[in-house]
């Protein structure tokens, strides 16, 4: 009960702890996704009892027309989002408040003592801070966007209420994650989201492909959190607390490239890759797309897949005090952008292109905090949210106008196969304009939001490369040229992307063709309101190298690295550490050249590359599905199949494990250890079948047995 | 004197052993065992001459017990012949398990 | 609630109570009728549940010893007392015996259909001597109880098993059987070292633990005490009897044996192996070998389980890892370790209870087990399914469950004391996955297929009644696992003391001068022998080969 009031209160003590901040019901946030997803839950239950009777009796369950289905159908359009846009407006007056206030510590809400073994404590406390208030701002707004859009997006579906039931739920596990005041309580929220993302994934449980997918994200996303698990226990032995507050305190006390630090952060590296789709565990995600495609916006692109961002940001002295954990983390994030990028090249269906650009995108992040741009990597995140957002809600609209103009023909073709779009700005324009300001938004062109954050982490790799003691600088400048290279080859899949989509001639069918629309209001206004972030989103980080010149419009632009400078309580630390360790950071790039030369280059390079790809894309003839005889051959039949990379996991891990499993079940188990129980019972039973020769059952042989026993005794005695 | 009697009930008592032990009617064998315990019974009364009265009383035991016997063995004994309607003691082994 | 407790008097009767009223009740089913037993059996049951809640506050948490302590003699010739005592060990095991009897009880009304007198006395009987032994504090008066449970149990697989119930139980009672009788050759060595030492006979807990014990004997008596309470966890490789028991035993008595039976083993580990033997139970070869078998029972069985095509049989299997993590976590030998051991006994008795109770409805629906004859259920039974997924989540141990403080402390302690092996016993949290979501899958999603999958009705209102409890408890304890905890802490803490004082006391008497930290002695195997003289407890006489045979 105490912890339910100091829920309401929003927790006393923490007005003397922040100075000037007073939080305003921060756990309503939280707590209200958790009620939206309890009532939705209940109203799901009850809606699928009634399609259950249904089916029992051989039949679906008619949702009828729109006007006269039941309440447990109609009540979630407002109980989803609108608890979300309550947790929005909350978290909107707590920022602003943030704002006004100078905060130089966290934050700390406690509620109630979570584990207490007596060495071990954690409490069920939420904290404040700069980083965990953009999160949330993140998390509740686009959140709120998507739960909009998934109102247009899943009317006609028949599990509505439950959807919006794990949606919610995934909030809840999402706000954890990122306001949790431990690592233990960040875990919470970190299985917590991977079991959403299970449950939305396999969200039509009836097709096998997609449960299984859902599998497969749980279980390899399992695979890193032994390593955050891993990470937490070796933080608890070497400071005794799992708590963010008293763990960075201390963090200075580790030996700066120690093989504590390092082991510390490259456990929880392991777990930042299964949650955020890093090589080698990044499998799971492009499959993660057979869920609804509003999932796909705000779990595997928006919120859940930055998770591990957010962790490296969060553990940013961690990670400082360990350049080759750093190294580790920007070389795995480059290689994966660079990889997937070039998946990206050959792919046919649209969300399987986005599914590649988001985990592309992710190195991109990790690149930023690896090379100790901890803002720079937050601020990707962020635009990232708005511009993927957008793009996967986009590309929900063309499949939701797709699937509904197959559907009225009745054709089972593929809706979200690109090669069955084309010519789709002449339907869906607003579609079409606000998923190009996307578009040109991650090809990082100025002046849209990509372009900022984007160039600030390429520009900080080659900054790194060129400290004063940078610890690795020749791999730094490979991975400043490999960030270049990536980032081309964005630009030309987005673009062929949006070529093959919306322009060019139409492929869907004559028929089909009549039944394609635009999206109605309630689904394309959450996109207008992503492409205005999308473009002015990147404003409020303007590097102060570009702010005065062309970039920041001479000036015009006024929130020089304004996120940069709100983050600096959370990563001052770790820039501290940095400072007395590798120097300054360099003001030129490996080649010469300063951050706005470098700043043009990029932009001007990625829009020639956009004017290429329309080029060359527009000029090829793309065929519908059914037409489509091309034999892919050489290294584009290795991109179009991922470079096989399912296929070797099958075959070297998934396959070696069942069938290990088999053998010792077989073998082991039920060969040699119940073998051996079995032989000792047969072994008793044998010697039994043996002795029992001798109970013939004629009286006469007992007799002389007997008899003889008697001599034989008596015998014995005499002699 | 005890040396004969006791010569006697050897005799007897060997008679009843080799009775048991090779006659396969079943009514000859319960005989033969009433032989073994009048052989012990005489060999009881002999002894009694010189070590006092016990040994006399041990026969009325005996006495007792075999009339009970004799009883409850042939009233077995007559129940397997209705039933299997033969007293050879080859044909049945019931006492296997 | 403690004043009223206070004022009925309730410490002094409630563990005779609870002993004795189930016995009691026996004679109540026996005595109504054929098609009212399981009605007078469920409420008796709640009856002695209600009356153990009370335990709950009259128990003082602030306290280790043991509490509520009765006594009265029993065969004072031998010095065998009827005496009971809980603490904060048994307090939980005791609340867990009676909530999980009234649970399975009610689980049962649909699934005995013969016998019912019989079969609801047998339960109320093992209630008692499962209670019997947790609050036993005579360890005659235990072994007693210990070899009782092995009869009702024996019954219930025997007669109102599957198709193999007759090899199932007879493996089960033999299996159990054989370690028990190395226990009591164990327990009478004690009687006599105890008889010398305090100059009377005596069975009694508090005396066994002054008995002086060289580390060999500690050793040799470890493994007789360690052998019977393996077969009990069951610790691989002696954990054969536990699938087939399970799947041949009806679905009461496949909960009684995962919720309480095996707990009696790891009990056993913390009541009497680590205190009567502290030095053996801190020997590095022995704590090593005790993890190892821990850590392959979990990956081990994680593995046979996923590929098990019976769905009982599968949870059997992972009962066997889950009590992996509770051998883990106490021989962790410190307080996160136990306190986690603890916690996932209570976590695996509701959860896998729970997993039973789901299975068994979804057999008298369906009249199989095997996985592939499922498909798509969560579509008929969508109350079903969801409580399926909350208990299967619990099981597979997701933060906010119950199961995840537990194996999350477990390894932590681990981790602490032995950091590679924990670090191999974590990646069971992956196979958990691997062996539970492809059955959850197979069963509840995918395409709805068949008719007879189609007919399968969601719960009822009685079977609504037994899951909510459970899956509430898993949440609850998953979010507020304190009062829990800090309930076991002073009881676990005093079962360290003992073994780190008594550490402390070798090495002081060893006369080396290497400090002990931690209590745990990883230099002894370098230790000078000196196998002279008695009072000097070395553990390197002769302890090696022995523990080499416990490895069998």
């Amino acid at each position: 009960m105490a912890s339910l009031a100091a829920l309401v209160q929003g927790g006393g003590q923490a007005a003397t702890e922040g100075g000037h901040f007073e939080p305003f019901f921060p756990g309503l946030v939280v707590l209200l996704p958790l009620l939206g997803f309890l009532a939705n839950g209940y109203l799901a239950l009850q809606h699928a009892r009634a399609s259950a009777d249904a089916v029992r009796g051989g039949s679906e369950l008619d949702l009828g027309d729109a006007a006269s289905r039941p309440a447990t159908h109609t009540l979630p359009t407002w109980i989803g989002p609108g608890v979300m846009a309550v947790a929005f407006l909350i978290t909107l007056v707590n920022f602003t408040r943030m704002l006004g206030a100078h905060l130089e510590e966290p934050v700390v809400i406690h509620y109630w003592t979570w584990i207490a073994t007596g060495t071990f404590t954690v409490d069920a406390a939420l904290q404040l801070d700069q980083l965990s208030m953009i999160m949330m701002m993140v998390i509740t707004g686009v959140g709120t966007l998507i739960h909009v859009f998934s109102v247009g997006y899943m009317k006609e579906d028949p599990g509505y209420p439950r959807y919006f039931a794990y949606l919610n739920l995934f909030v809840f596990f999402m706000l954890v994650l990122v306001m949790g005041s431990s690592y233990a309580l960040m875990f919470v929220g970190w299985e917590g989201v991977g079991l959403c993302s299970y449950l939305l994934i396999g969200y039509w449980f009836s097709d096998r492909e997609k449960a299984d997918a859902g599998k497969k994200a749980f279980i390899v996303n399992r695979i890193g959190d032994v390593g955050f698990l891993i990470a937490m226990f070796l933080l608890f032995k070497n400071f005794g607390s799992v708590d963010f507050v008293p763990v960075f305190h201390d963090a200075e006390t580790l030996v700066y490239g120690g093989g504590l630090v390092t082991a510390i952060t490259l456990f929880f590296f392991v777990g930042a890759i299964g949650k955020s789709a890093q090589m080698p565990l990044y499998v799971w995600l492009p499959d993660a797309m057979a869920g609804p495609t509003p999932v796909s916006a705000l779990i595997h692109a928006a919120t859940m897949v930055t998770a591990g961002v957010y962790l490296v940001a969060r553990s940013s002295v961690l990670f400082a005090l360990a350049p080759l954990s750093s190294a580790v983390v920007a070389g795995i994030g480059v290689l994966t952008a660079l990889f997937a990028a070039t998946i990206a090249l050959k792919q046919n269906d649209i969300k399987k292109v986005l599914a590649y650009s988001t985990v592309s995108q992710l190195g991109y992040m990790f690149v930023g905090v690896g090379v100790g741009a901890y803002a720079a990597g937050v601020f990707h995140l962020m635009t990232h949210a708005f511009f993927k957002a957008l793009l996967f809600m986009g590309s929900g609209a063309v499949i939701h106008s797709m699937h509904e103009a197959y559907h009225a023909t009745h054709n089972h073709e593929d809706p979200q196969d690109m090669r069955n779009m084309g010519g789709l700005k002449a339907f869906m324009p607003i579609t079409w304009v606000t998923m190009w300001i996307a578009t040109l938004a991650i090809a990082g062109i100025w002046p849209f939001a990509g372009f900022f954050s984007k160039d600030e982490i390429i520009w900080y790799a080659g900054a790194w490369a060129g400290a004063e003691n940078a610890p690795y600088p020749g791999l730094y400048t490979v991975y400043w040229i490999l960030a270049l290279a990536a980032a081309m080859l964005t630009a030309f899949y987005m673009t062929r992307m949006m070529v093959m989509t919306f322009h060019g001639a139409n492929r869907t069918g004559d028929e089909e063709s009549k039944h394609l629309h635009e999206a109605p209001a309630v689904m394309w206004v959450p996109l207008a309101i992503l492409a205005v972030l999308s473009i002015f989103g990147g404003w409020i980080n303007v590097p102060e190298a570009l702010q005065s010149g062309w970039a920041g419009l001479g000036g015009v632009l006024p929130m020089s690295e304004w996120l940069h400078h709100w983050l600096e309580p959370i990563t001052a630390q770790a820039h501290h550490v940095q400072e007395v360790n590798l120097g300054q950071y360099s003001y030129y790039a490996p080649f010469g050249g300063g951050e706005a030369m470098w700043a043009a280059i990029s932009t001007v390079a990625a829009a020639i590359v956009v004017a290429l790809s329309i080029r060359i894309v527009g000029g090829r003839t793309v065929v519908a599905v059914k037409d489509d005889t091309t034999e892919l051959t050489g290294f584009a039949k290795v991109l179009y199949n991922k470079y096989y990379v399912d296929e070797l996991y099958d075959r070297i891990i998934v396959q070696p494990i069942v069938r290990a499993s088999r053998f010792c079940w077989k073998v082991i188990d039920a060969g040699i250890i119940d073998g051996a129980v079995n032989a000792v019972g047969w072994v008793s039973k044998g010697t039994g079948w043996v002795v029992s020769m001798f109970q013939t059952g004629t009286v006469n042989t007992y007799a002389f047995i007997l008899t003889v026993g008697v001599l034989f005794v008596l015998g014995a005695s005499l002699f | 004197m005890i040396t004969e009697a006791l010569v006697l009930s050897a005799i007897l008592f060997v008679i009843g052993t080799f009775g048991v032990l090779v006659r396969r009617n079943a009514i000859i064998m319960f005989l033969c065992i009433e032989l073994q315990l009048n052989a012990v019974n005489l060999s009881f009364v002999a002894f009694s001459r010189m070590f006092g009265i016990e040994g006399q009383i041990f026969v009325f035991f005996v006495m007792t017990v075999a009339a009970a016997e004799a009883a409850v063995g042939l009233a077995i004994i007559i129940s397997i012949f209705r039933h299997y309607e033969t007293v050879n003691v080859d044909s049945f082994n019931l006492l296997k398990w | 609630m403690t004043a009223l407790l206070d004022s009925i008097g309730y410490a002094q009767w409630a563990l005779h109570a609870l002993i004795w009223l189930p016995v009691l009740g026996i004679g109540l089913v026996l005595w109504a009728e054929e098609e009212r037993a399981k009605t007078v059996a469920f409420w008796w049951s709640m009856f002695v549940f209600v009356l153990s809640l009370g335990l709950w506050w009259a128990f003082d948490p602030a306290s280790g010893a043991m509490q509520m302590e009765t006594t009265a003699p029993w065969i004072p010739s031998w010095g065998v007392n009827y005496s009971l005592g809980i603490d904060g060990i048994s307090l939980f095991m005791v609340l867990l015996t009676t909530f999980s009897t009234s649970i399975a009880i009610l689980g049962s009304f649909n699934y005995i259909k013969t016998r019912e007198r019989a079969f609801y006395a047998l339960m109320l009987l093992l209630e008692a001597a499962v209670v019997g032994v947790f609050v036993a504090t005579d360890v005659f008066l235990f072994y007693v109880f210990f070899e009782l449970t092995l009869v009702p149990m024996y019954f219930i697989v025997g007669i109102w098993g599957g198709e193999r119930r007759i090899y199932a139980a007879i493996k089960f009672f033999l299996y159990t059987a054989f370690g028990s009788l190395l226990m009591l050759v164990g327990i009478l060595f004690l009687f006599w070292k105890a008889k010398t030492f305090m100059g009377m006979p005596t069975f009694a807990y508090e005396d066994f633990l002054l008995v002086p014990l060289t580390g060999t004997e500690q050793i040799w008596l470890f493994i007789a005490f360690a052998l019977a309470f393996s077969v009990k966890v069951p610790v691989f490789p002696l954990h054969t009897w536990l699938p087939d028991a399970h799947v041949e035993a009806p679905t009461p008595g496949s909960v009684i044996l995962a919720a309480v039976l095996l707990k009696m083993g790891t009990y056993g580990f913390l009541r009497f192996l680590l205190p009567f033997f502290p030095l053996a139970s801190q020997h590095p070869t022995v704590v090593t070998t005790m993890l190892v078998l821990a850590v392959i029972g979990i990956l081990y069985t994680a593995w046979v389980a996923a590929v098990q095509p019976d769905a009982k049989k599968l949870v059997a299997y992972t009962s066997v890892a889950h009590m992996g993590f509770v051998v883990l976590g106490v021989f962790a030998l410190n307080v996160n370790g136990l306190q986690g051991g603890l916690v996932v006994m209570i976590s695996h008795g509701i959860s896998t209870g729970a997993l039973f109770l789901l299975l068994g409805m979804l057999y008298e629906r369906r009249h199989t087990r095997t996985i592939a004859d499922f498909g798509g259920i969560a579509r008929v039974a969508p109350w079903f399914a969801t409580a399926f997924l909350i208990t299967a989540l619990a099981s597979i141990g997701l933060p906010g469950t119950s199961g995840f403080v537990g194996e999350f402390l477990a390894l932590m302690g681990a981790f602490e004391s032995h950091p590679t092996l924990a670090f191999i016993a974590t990646l069971g949290v992956i196979f958990a996955a691997y062996y539970m979501l492809p059955m959850v899958q197979t069963v509840f999603f995918n395409k709805l297929e068949t008719d007879e999958n189609r007919k399968i009705e969601d719960l009822n209102g009685r079977e609504m009644a037994i899951l909510a409890p459970l899956c509430a408890l898993m949440i609850i304890i998953g979010w507020n696992p304190t009062p829990v905890l800090e309930r076991m802490e002073p009881s676990v803490r005093t079962v360290i003391e003992r073994v780190e004082q008594a550490g402390a006391r070798a090495a002081a008497l060893d006369g080396l001068s290497t400090p002990v930290e931690g209590g745990v002695r990883a230099d002894a195997t370098d230790a000078p022998s000196d196998g002279d003289d008695e009072t000097t407890t070395d553990l390197n006489d002769g302890s090696a080969p022995a523990v080499a045979d416990g490895d069998e």
